[in-house]
């Protein structure tokens, strides 16, 4: 990271400087106690234990109760704890408003239409450059309303990702932290997006041809990282079609470092995709996978983590006539790694929905620590986060949510949340809105049954 | 009878009786010869051959039963007989024969109804062959109905049924300043559509504000503009006026041969005779308040603002013009107009004594309504609001049922009204929860535990892969 870590920011107003032990001066350590703590790690659930924040770590998780003077106490009450969650292939920090095009830098080339199910017609941009070079960490904005939004829900990490475009290859995909900036990108080149389902309509490329256009892009990328030098010497060898900046974007991907992100529903696509990816040595995650239950066991054997919605149950295209609300269980079952996505009609405004798609997972066969592991422990060893958060337990960040209730329930919200040990603010654009207008709802005669 | 041994009054009264039924019995009689309309424009060309399931006598016993009349009854019964609900209570006695259902651990809540569904217009698949739900090709087509374009082989109404909904109105697109008709569908599975119609539900008339309609036609001929909208609609309810003036004059005089039929004009002349209500699209505030006042120039009715994400702003104003707010539990930002929502909205506006109530608008959504109004009313609670799952209920069922003009037939469970009813695995506000029974008029039409009871659309049939069943609990 290039600026200051949260770590040695400022505290938040109210909060007394601490020096502790170490004699860094930092945000007063904080001890919750009495709570149902979820660590997700080695520890498994405390019914009744205590967690400390310190200098923006997790320090302690223990079921006893040990003095720690000059800390912040929270009682809990029993209440549960747990990490902060992460959405997968969400578009947070991307995006403002998804018709103001000017605030939507999802993507390469967003789909303005698809937004509504209404169906009305709108533009759609095209790439007007390269896209694999797309780098969404280029488009974070820490100001967007929609991180706090996500984050008094419960939301400290997102996978961003970026919108699947009109070409093969969207870009790369981040890590951000939903805390107070100015810089969220945690990591950058998380992954490289690249969609292998047909976009439909007349003169959209087919299944076929998409596929050939990307093995033609992975073959350039090969070819071109075995004879970089020569291909930027005067006269050097230039056979590729595809730019030298989606070249040089593709270079970790082909040599096994980033993993391609795929955007893939219909199982047979999945199958050969999976097949390319071992021959060629390359690290996969599927995204969509409305069918990736029926190959669950050769995505577990070949260790591909799954990104999905578990809401979808429909044949919205062709490619989706498999779509159960049984796929999280039956992959979980299966042991593929998956991680959760936020509902797909709104990957950033609604990454707040994660508890929601998690708790119908559960709903429909998948075990409930199964479900809250796929918004915390999941994604961190997905994205590669494992060292530093997605479990409680001491050294990582501490990114720590108290619930007012099962967190995997609906009508559940936290009632704290710290993001690598600094506690969040609860307020929200929507908060503001909230309490600005709540004198002009002042009670009255119910429209009650009569 | 003989009517010599009547006095002559008495006999008087039988012969007048008689001339009199004949009158009526007897085509043309009544009618006179040369009048080839009625006083009134033509009725339904399409009109609903929906017939209820056979059904058993149904006694549903010892459940926690939300009535949507506000109460919540412990360990209650609810008898269903012949359709209808017939008795709502405790220890009720099963009539013989009748289907027995241990209801311990179980939530009874009427079927949900959802205002605003695209299911059947804006199908499953979707591709370029399914998507009939815009006529967007001017921003007035006030002659057409969505009833015209509903595929009643949708996948999407089985995954309804599995969450409960009962009653859906499909509606056209937003694309249009005046949309269409509105179809009300029961969730029966059906080959026609007719065949899904709710008996006896008036139509609606779809319109929309803002957006939608300055983005589809702002390039092509206008609206452009909020101004262009406002003016639209003014436009058509005028000539909509002069239409109805005409044809009234003629149906006075009779002189001359009738004016030409304008479906589109007819269409408004009855929403101009508030036979048909207005389901108006509109985001904003000062959209609704602006809507409510043209409403009034016109005298039409609008029965609700949908998508009213800023209802919260104004729910005062919609409780005094008793219109309802149809709105989501957290949809929001996804265009300039929705940038105002927030989780609190249904809330606030039911706190207000405004008619609050849910909808999908999606074909995913419409599958957890309940899950929606329970982020809503946990949203009410936490902004300090009382708000019980006896009152929350009725944003699915009471409210919508009243915007839609059915709540004599249904949204609530009542003696006489259709059993619509639906059996929870749990208290339906838990996302842990599933609709376990689906009652339509009484008939069992789905049942989480029998697969034969899983309804499959046509579409459906055959794609099964690696031994997936499909269905409506898929």
């Amino acid at each position: 990271m290039l600026c200051g870590s949260s770590a040695l920011a400022q505290p938040p107003a109210g909060v007394v400087a601490y020096v502790g032990n170490t004699g860094i001066p930092g945000p007063a350590p904080v001890l919750i106690q009495n709570a149902k703590i979820y660590t997700l790690g080695s520890q498994g659930t405390l019914a009744n234990g205590e967690l400390l924040i310190m200098s923006g770590k997790i320090a302690r998780v223990d079921i006893n109760s040990l003095p720690m003077p000059g800390a912040k106490i929270i009682d809990a009450k029993g209440k549960p704890v747990t990490p902060g969650l992460m959405v997968s292939n969400s578009e947070l920090g991307a995006i403002e408003i998804d018709l103001v095009g000017e605030t939507n830098d999802s993507g390469p080339g967003q789909d303005l239409s698809a937004f509504d199910a209404d169906g009305t017609d709108s533009p759609t941009l095209k790439e007007t450059i390269a896209s694999a070079a797309f780098d969404v960490s280029d488009a974070i904005n820490p100001n967007s309303t929609l991180i706090a939004v996500a984050r008094i829900r419960g939301v400290t990490r997102s996978l961003t990702a970026p919108a699947i475009g009109s070409g093969v290859f969207s870009g790369h995909a981040a890590v951000i932290d939903l805390g107070l900036g100015p810089n969220l990108v945690e990591k950058t080149r998380v992954g490289m997006v690249a969609n292998l389902e047909p976009a439909g309509g007349p003169g959209a490329p087919s299944r076929p041809l998409i596929w050939a256009q990307f093995r033609e892009m992975m073959d350039d990328a090969r070819e071109y990282q075995a004879q970089r030098a020569a291909y930027h010497r005067p006269g050097g060898a230039r056979d590729q079609r595809s730019s030298r900046i989606d070249l040089d974007a593709l270079a970790d991907v082909v040599e096994g470092r980033e993993p391609l992100l795929v955007y893939v529903n219909r199982v047979s696509t999945i199958r050969q995709v999976l097949a390319y990816c071992r021959a060629n040595k390359i690290k996969l995650v599927i995204l969509g996978g409305s069918e990736a239950w029926m190959a669950a066991s050769d995505l577990a054997a070949a260790h591909v983590p799954v990104v999905i919605d578990t809401e979808l149950n429909l044949p919205n295209t062709f490619s989706d006539i498999g779509a159960t609300l049984k796929n999280a269980a039956r992959l979980d079952a299966a042991g593929v790694l998956v991680a959760f996505q936020p509902q797909s009609n709104g990957l950033a405004h609604y990454a707040r929905t994660i508890t929601q798609i998690a708790g119908n997972a559960v709903a429909n066969g998948m075990k409930w620590d199964h479900a809250l592991a796929a918004i915390t422990r999941n994604p961190a060893e997905i994205w590669g986060l494992a060292d530093s958060y997605g479990t409680l337990e001491p050294g990582k960040d501490a990114d720590v949510v108290i619930w007012d209730g099962d967190p995997l329930e609906v009508t559940s919200a936290p009632t704290a949340v710290f993001i690598k040990g600094q506690q969040m603010p609860m307020t929200s654009r929507q908060t503001a809105l909230r309490e600005r207008y709540r004198d002009a709802a002042q009670q009255n005669p119910s429209a009650g049954y009569h | 009878m003989d009517i010599s041994k009547l006095p002559a009054w008495g006999a008087a009264v039988i012969v007048v009786a008689t001339l009199a039924l004949a009158w009526w019995l007897i085509p043309g009689l009544h009618q006179g010869g040369d009048k080839q309309v009625a006083d009134q424009f033509p009725a339904d060309p399409f009109p609903s051959t929906y017939k209820p399931r056979p059904s058993q006598p149904t006694l549903i016993r010892g459940a926690t039963v939300l009535t949507g009349t506000d109460k919540e009854l412990a360990n209650a019964d609810v008898l269903m007989q012949g359709g209808k609900i017939a008795g709502v209570g405790v220890h009720l006695d099963a009539p013989s024969g009748a289907v027995v259902i241990d209801g311990k651990g179980k939530f009874v809540t009427p079927g949900i109804i959802d205002i605003h569904s695209h299911l059947g217009v804006y199908p499953s698949p979707s591709n370029e062959a399914t998507q009939d739900g815009n006529e967007a090709t001017k921003p007035v087509t006030a002659e057409v109905r969505a009833e015209n374009s509903v595929w009643p082989q949708d996948p999407g109404f089985t995954r309804a049924l599995a969450g409960g909904v009962t009653t859906m109105e499909i509606l056209p697109g937003s694309a249009n300043l005046i949309g269409g008709r509105s179809a009300v569908l029961k969730n029966v599975w059906a080959t026609t559509t007719q065949a899904m119609k709710f008996p006896g539900a008036p139509y609606d008339l779809k319109m929309a504000c803002g957006e939608n309609p300055k983005r589809v036609y702002g390039q092509k001929g206008g609206p452009q503009t909020q101004m262009g909208d406002i003016a639209g609609y003014r436009a058509a309810f005028a000539k909509a006026q002069a239409y109805r003036n005409t044809w009234r004059k003629y149906w006075k005089t009779k002189a001359g041969d009738p004016p030409d039929r304008d479906l589109g004009l007819e269409t408004l002349a009855l929403v101009l005779d508030k036979q048909i209500p207005v389901q108006m699209h509109c985001y904003r505030a000062d959209q609704m308040a602006t809507m409510i006042d043209v409403a009034k120039e016109f005298g039409f009715r609008i029965a609700a603002f949908h998508h009213a994400s800023e209802a919260y702003k104004v729910a005062d104003l919609l409780r005094r013009n008793d219109v309802c707010a149809v709105m989501w539990a957290d949809w929001w930002g996804f265009k300039m107009e929705a940038y105002d929502g927030i989780p609190e909205d249904i809330a606030m506006v039911d706190h207000a004594g405004a008619c609050a109530t849910i909808h999908s608008d999606d074909p995913i959504g419409i599958q957890r309504l309940n899950q929606e109004v329970a982020l809503a009313m946990a949203a009410g609670r936490r902004m300090g609001y009382r708000i019980t799952r006896a009152h929350a209920v009725a944003w699915m069922t009471r409210n919508p049922a009243k915007a839609l003009g059915i709540l004599k037939q249904t949204g609530t469970l009542e003696n006489g009204k259709m059993a619509d009813v639906v059996v929870w695995d749990g208290d339906p506000f838990s996302v842990y929860s599933h609709a376990q029974k689906v009652f339509v008029d009484g008939a069992l039409l789905y049942d989480r535990d029998n697969p034969e009871l899983s309804p499959r659309s046509d579409f459906e049939l055959g794609q099964e892969s690696n031994g997936h069943t499909g269905g409506a609990g898929q």
